[in-house]
């Protein structure tokens, strides 16, 4: 055979083979097409793709499925605050307007100064091992001061101060709710950006028993109750001033009588660092 | 030959002969009781009396109808000062009833005697339920479940455990020294109750004197003495039952899957007691040694506080020492010495301040001595990492749950890892994230 003849017929073969194999593929291709939503990545691309878990789910991309089927909020990303909310609920097309800022509160002041200790504690420095055995605080409510709240944020939004307490660096803080999951005694809460008046304190004991614990617990007196102007804005339960956030007006009101200055309005938007100063201050006068 | 025992395990100086010959003495009757509500592995009780309230000595004042748990009891007779949360031994805060004592005590024995020999096994069960009877030697798990086996699983074998293995501890000790027939007796009751043709009591051979009591009254009623090799844990029923019966109990089942149930031989003289005599667990033998000035075998009264009976002891030789429920290598350390005696409280280990200075925590050098030291072939050293950095997924995956919390991963480590307390986080978060998920 010439050498123009083989040429040919490869040529040939190799164009039928390759056409065959084509239209095998476009009906593959057909038939087998897996229909991605396109929503879904266009909806990753507005999350941070932090994975920090805060929503719920796993990661980002988990979110962003569920929002594109509609079992999640527009302001599920707590990470993301207002701005990805917007985002997100301008894509959706829905209404984004519920979207409120959650922020972590550390509901406990009873640091190295204001608690007693009865103990002293040798074993892991860890919050959770310690709680299984009770811990140095005469107080079984306080915070345990070893940090596993610092060490769950991801953020960078918390740290230990000289007084064995955690802070929350207000700017910073997602409310992505890791440090209350990693709590083992639930002193941290996460609550609305517009709530500003807590009863600093966790302590269910009587009175008198939470008194000789700790400077500065809630010891049930019920001054506060007394002094909101609402009628049950704040209740005393199981021996713990309780503000209901439906009801009490967020203002002073109800926090200037306070024996212990447990109840306090607005401290955490200000420096921490002066509050600590002032308990500092309280304890030497 | 060898005596019997089970693989791996440690050998720890077992600093028994403070205790180990002195004789069981009666404790001074507290002036205030503080009987808290749960003692016991399961649901938690629900108080039956209130503030004011008089109640007599042996009277049941907490119940709960839950399958696993166990009716609490007056282990004085007085009046209800409160119902309150009080701090544990377990370190947490339970509803427990506090009672002022009027100072009378009574003679159970005079009251009623009946013959264990005529009961039958619904009614040795329903007593060991109504009197509120929990295993002696510290997990407290109630007695009449293990003594009514889910249906299908037959019993053939009851083991005694009288091994002791804790170290300082001596109260199993003394009770089989000195009570051996209500050992036997109660012995042949939790036979009669599970129908298992064979009864054996287990003990190391450090006590030579409890196994010569024991075969003295054991030799005509078909019980076996089994001499098991000092090891710990020898008194961990999973090893108990590998080295006596040579069965070993699958991962994630109970004794009962292979046919066996261990009691405590403190449980079984409470189990005489309460067949004989109608008496509920109202007072138990607790062994106060370590630093303390005069170490003692006390019979005490529930509800009596650690203070109280470390006076009764001549109180402790240091102004900071450790206080533990139980013995060092699985006893819980106390915060305070208000806390009350319960029901699982064998002993009250006094360890001197130099046992607890604050911990340093060494890496981890691969030698792998807690793998060679666990009794149930786990890996300690990794466990431990996966509680310490919180890798939840795996710590089931290399059998976590599986770990005895006995302790001699700790024990051994050369860089004093708190291995132990690690798997423990481990597993309370492990737990925690199961119920999150479920709920």
């Amino acid at each position: 055979m010439s050498m123009g003849g083989l040429i040919l017929i490869s040529a040939l073969s190799m164009g039928i083979i390759g056409a065959v194999l084509a239209i095998f593929l476009a009906f593959a291709d057909s038939k087998f097409k897996v229909v991605d939503d396109p929503r879904i990545e266009a909806l990753a691309g507005i999350l941070p793709n932090t994975n920090c878990g805060g929503c719920g789910y796993p990661g980002c991309r988990m979110l962003a499925e569920a929002l594109a089927k509609g079992d999640a909020p527009p302001n599920s990303c707590v990470a993301g605050g207002s701005a990805v909310a917007k985002g997100l609920a301008a894509y959706l097309g829905v209404d984004a307007s519920g979207h409120k800022r959650k922020l972590a509160v550390v509901l406990c002041r009873g640091g190295n100064i204001e608690a007693r200790r009865q103990a002293r504690y040798t074993g892991d420095l860890s919050c959770t091992a310690a709680n299984l055995t009770g811990a140095e605080k005469v107080c079984s409510y306080s915070c345990l001061g070893y940090g596993e709240c610092v060490e769950a944020c991801k953020f960078g939004a918390m740290a230990m101060n000289g007084n064995g307490l955690p802070v929350v660096f207000y700017d910073k803080c997602v409310g992505c709710g890791a440090c209350a999951r990693a709590c083992p005694r639930n002193i941290i809460e996460m609550h609305d950006e517009d709530h500003k008046l807590f009863v600093y304190c966790r302590s269910k004991d009587k009175g008198a028993v939470a008194k000789k614990a700790c400077d500065v617990s809630c010891i049930a007196c019920g001054l506060c109750v007394k002094d909101c102007s609402v009628s049950g804005g704040i209740v005393v339960k199981d021996n713990l001033a309780t503000v209901n956030y439906d009801l009490a007006p967020q203002n002073a009101e109800s926090t200037g009588r306070c024996p212990t200055k447990c109840i306090l309005f607005d401290v955490e938007s200000g420096s921490t660092k002066q509050n600590f100063t002032a308990t500092l201050a309280r304890r030497a006068g | 030959m060898g005596l019997k025992t089970f693989d791996r395990g440690v050998h720890p100086a077992y600093c028994k002969e403070q205790t180990a010959g002195k004789k069981i003495e009666l404790a001074a009757l507290p002036k205030t009781v503080i009987i808290a509500l749960s003692q016991h592995a399961g649901v938690i009780c629900e108080p039956l009396v209130k503030k004011g309230d008089v109640v007599t000595e042996g009277q049941k004042i907490g119940d709960v109808k839950a399958f696993i748990s166990a009716p609490v009891h007056a282990s004085i007779s007085g009046k209800v000062k409160e119902v309150d949360l009080h701090l544990s031994p377990s370190g947490a805060k339970v509803l427990s009833v506090v009672i002022d004592g009027d100072g009378l005590s009574k003679d159970w024995g005079a009251v009623t005697q009946k013959d264990v020999q005529s009961l039958s096994g619904e009614a040795i069960r329903e007593a060991v339920r109504e009197c509120g009877i929990v295993g002696m030697g510290g997990a407290a798990f109630p007695t009449y479940v293990k003594l009514a086996p889910p249906k299908g699983r037959a019993i053939d074998t009851v083991i005694l455990n009288g091994c002791e293995c804790e170290p300082y501890l001596t109260a199993d000790h003394r009770v089989m020294v000195e009570y051996p027939e209500k050992v036997v007796c109660g012995l042949q009751a939790i036979m009669k109750a599970t129908n298992a043709k064979d009864g054996v009591i287990c003990i190391e051979d450090n006590k030579p004197d409890a196994i010569e009591a024991l075969r003295k009254v054991s030799s005509t009623k078909g019980v076996v003495i089994a001499v098991v090799a000092s090891k710990y844990p020898q008194g961990a029923e999973k090893m108990l039952i590998k080295a006596v019966l040579g069965r070993k109990v699958p991962v994630g089942k109970l004794p009962p899957d292979v046919g066996v149930v261990v009691n405590n031989v403190g449980t079984a003289v409470a189990v005489y007691e309460a067949l004989t005599f109608d008496k509920p667990l109202i007072d138990r033998v607790v062994t106060i040694s370590g630093e303390v000035r005069e170490p003692k075998n006390l019979l005490v009264r529930i509800g009596t506080s650690f203070e109280e009976v470390v006076a009764q002891c001549g109180g402790l030789k240091a102004s900071e020492s450790r206080v533990l429920n139980g013995g060092p290598m699985m006893g819980v350390a106390q915060v305070n010495l208000s806390v009350p005696v319960v029901k699982g409280t064998s002993g009250i280990t006094v360890l001197d301040q130099a046992g607890s200075k604050p911990l340093r925590i060494d890496p981890c050098i691969r030698c792998a001595r807690c793998v060679e030291a666990c009794p149930m072939a786990l890996m300690p050293y990794r466990l431990g990492d996966q509680g310490r950095m919180q890798m939840l997924d795996g710590f089931s995956q290399w059998g976590g749950f599986s770990c005895i919390e006995c302790g001699c991963c700790s024990y051994v480590c050369p860089s004093k890892r708190p291995l132990l307390e690690w798997i423990r986080v481990a597993k309370f978060k492990s737990r925690k994230a199961q119920k999150a998920k479920s709920a």
